[in-house]
């Protein structure tokens, strides 16, 4: 397998490192928030926004930690990125954010 | 934009872990191999990742390498390759 | 293996969210149309012409590049602006088309994220983001290869690409034996999204 002596490789630099196990082919469907979330980094990052940059996504996904990469899907961490960046970017803030995140999940209690 | 390399060099991807995003996994560090292709100017991803503009754009090269050089214990066909894509701030001559 | 060209579609009706991070999702949408980032009309378009495009795409340029040794040539120089010329817009800045031969068998990985032709193959499978895909296709493809039904003689070279800049790959896999007198329709249809991955071959034609 790998065969470099560089420092231990980032989690998301994942070629050749050892742990592989056989690929579950099972398909998944893409389900409607994640549809969501896919079209906003689309929105943000097209040319007439420039909001951010498909780099900017991959730099917050790979800032999210270890922990973060095993125990968050796929589009998960793509919200957590892009939440970050535009957090980051003063486009909203955290306050703004983690009160929208407190409002949704009460509608989705009480059942909306 | 003038490119430094170019088709048939022999190029060796830096071996390096800079701090920042970047584009060029741990497995190609080191290596040498030969440049298949040019793929034109693109920004440097080590600055679009943090809101830049990615410029002064560099070269991208497509980068054709031995499995055997880049595994140690590779076991399967010893003809069998691997490209890559790296940028020319990443490749020296080989 | 799936001869199944029908993947199953996006849910409409959404699986209630888990987790905090689904609803940042949520929440995220709703902030950035409220602050006019965007307009729900417009990511309602994006997610629309994000289901637009499906593997029949690209499977209509394979079947192209099949009949028309011509354009075939040009598609391996310039990807794009000749899957352009079909009307195929390409929303990567370049494609890099490459062909399987006798001698060569490519595949495609993006080891550091996901990077994949989406406005030629739709989203790309469950698997092909899977950190088991990405560790070991680039250091044993065979045996990736082996678990996709896909075994190829000794002799072939198998080339791993690695998706790590600003190109998007397309592997124009054989043409199969006994497709000789199809049209580009029915040659389309033997063209499956994992034969343009480069994990299998195209179909074998009904005898």
């Amino acid at each position: 397998m790998t065969n470099s002596d560089t420092p231990p490789a980032k989690v998301h630099d994942l070629g050749g490192e050892p742990g592989g196990a056989a690929i579950d082919r099972a398909e998944r469907a893409v389900t409607f928030w994640e549809q969501r979330v896919d079209a906003l980094l689309v929105l943000l990052a097209d040319r007439e926004r420039r909001i951010m940059d498909v780099a900017e996504l991959r730099r917050g996904i790979e800032s999210l930690g270890p922990e973060a990469y095993d125990s968050l899907n796929y589009y998960e961490r793509w919200a957590a990125s892009i939440a970050s960046t535009v957090v980051e970017k003063g486009i909203v803030t955290q306050a703004e954010l983690d009160q929208r995140v407190a409002e949704i999940r009460a509608r989705k209690t009480a059942g909306q | 934009m003038s490119a430094r390399f170019k088709i048939g060099d022999r190029v060796r991807i830096d071996d390096r872990d800079p701090p920042v995003h970047h584009r060029v996994p741990r497995y190609a560090r080191g290596h040498v191999g030969v440049v298949e292709r040019l793929c034109g100017a693109f920004g440097q991803p080590e600055l679009l990742a943090y809101g830049g503009d990615g410029d002064p754009a560099q070269m991208l090269y497509r980068v054709h390498l031995k499995q055997t050089e880049l595994w140690a214990d590779y076991a399967e066909n010893p003809d069998d390759t691997l490209e890559i894509e790296i940028f020319e701030h990443w490749l020296s001559p080989a | 293996m799936t001869h199944d060209h029908s993947h199953p579609p996006p849910q409409p009706d959404h699986p209630e969210p888990s987790s905090d991070y689904h609803f940042l999702g949520m929440a995220l949408r709703e902030l950035l149309i409220e602050k006019g980032v965007f307009t729900a009309d417009e990511e309602r378009r994006v997610i629309e012409v994000s289901e637009s495009w499906s593997p029949a795409r690209g499977a209509r340029i394979v079947a192209r590049a099949w009949s028309d040794p011509d354009f075939k040539a040009r598609l391996l120089t310039d990807g794009r602006a000749t899957a352009e010329t079909m009307g195929v817009e390409i929303t990567a800045p370049e494609l890099v088309v490459v062909e399987n031969t006798e001698q060569v068998h490519n595949v495609v990985v993006c080891t550091l994220c996901s990077c994949y032709p989406r406005s030629l193959l739709g989203l790309p499978p469950k698997w092909y983001k899977s950190t088991d895909y990405r560790k070991r296709v680039v250091y044993e493809p065979r045996s990736v290869l082996a678990e996709f039904d896909t075994h190829l003689a000794d002799h072939v070279e198998v080339r791993v690409h690695d998706s790590t800049a600003d190109m998007r790959y397309l592997v124009l896999p054989r043409r199969p034996h006994g497709s000789d007198g199809l049209d580009q329709k029915a040659l389309a249809a033997l063209v499956t999204r994992d034969s343009m991955i480069g994990v299998t071959e195209a179909l074998s034609p009904q005898p």
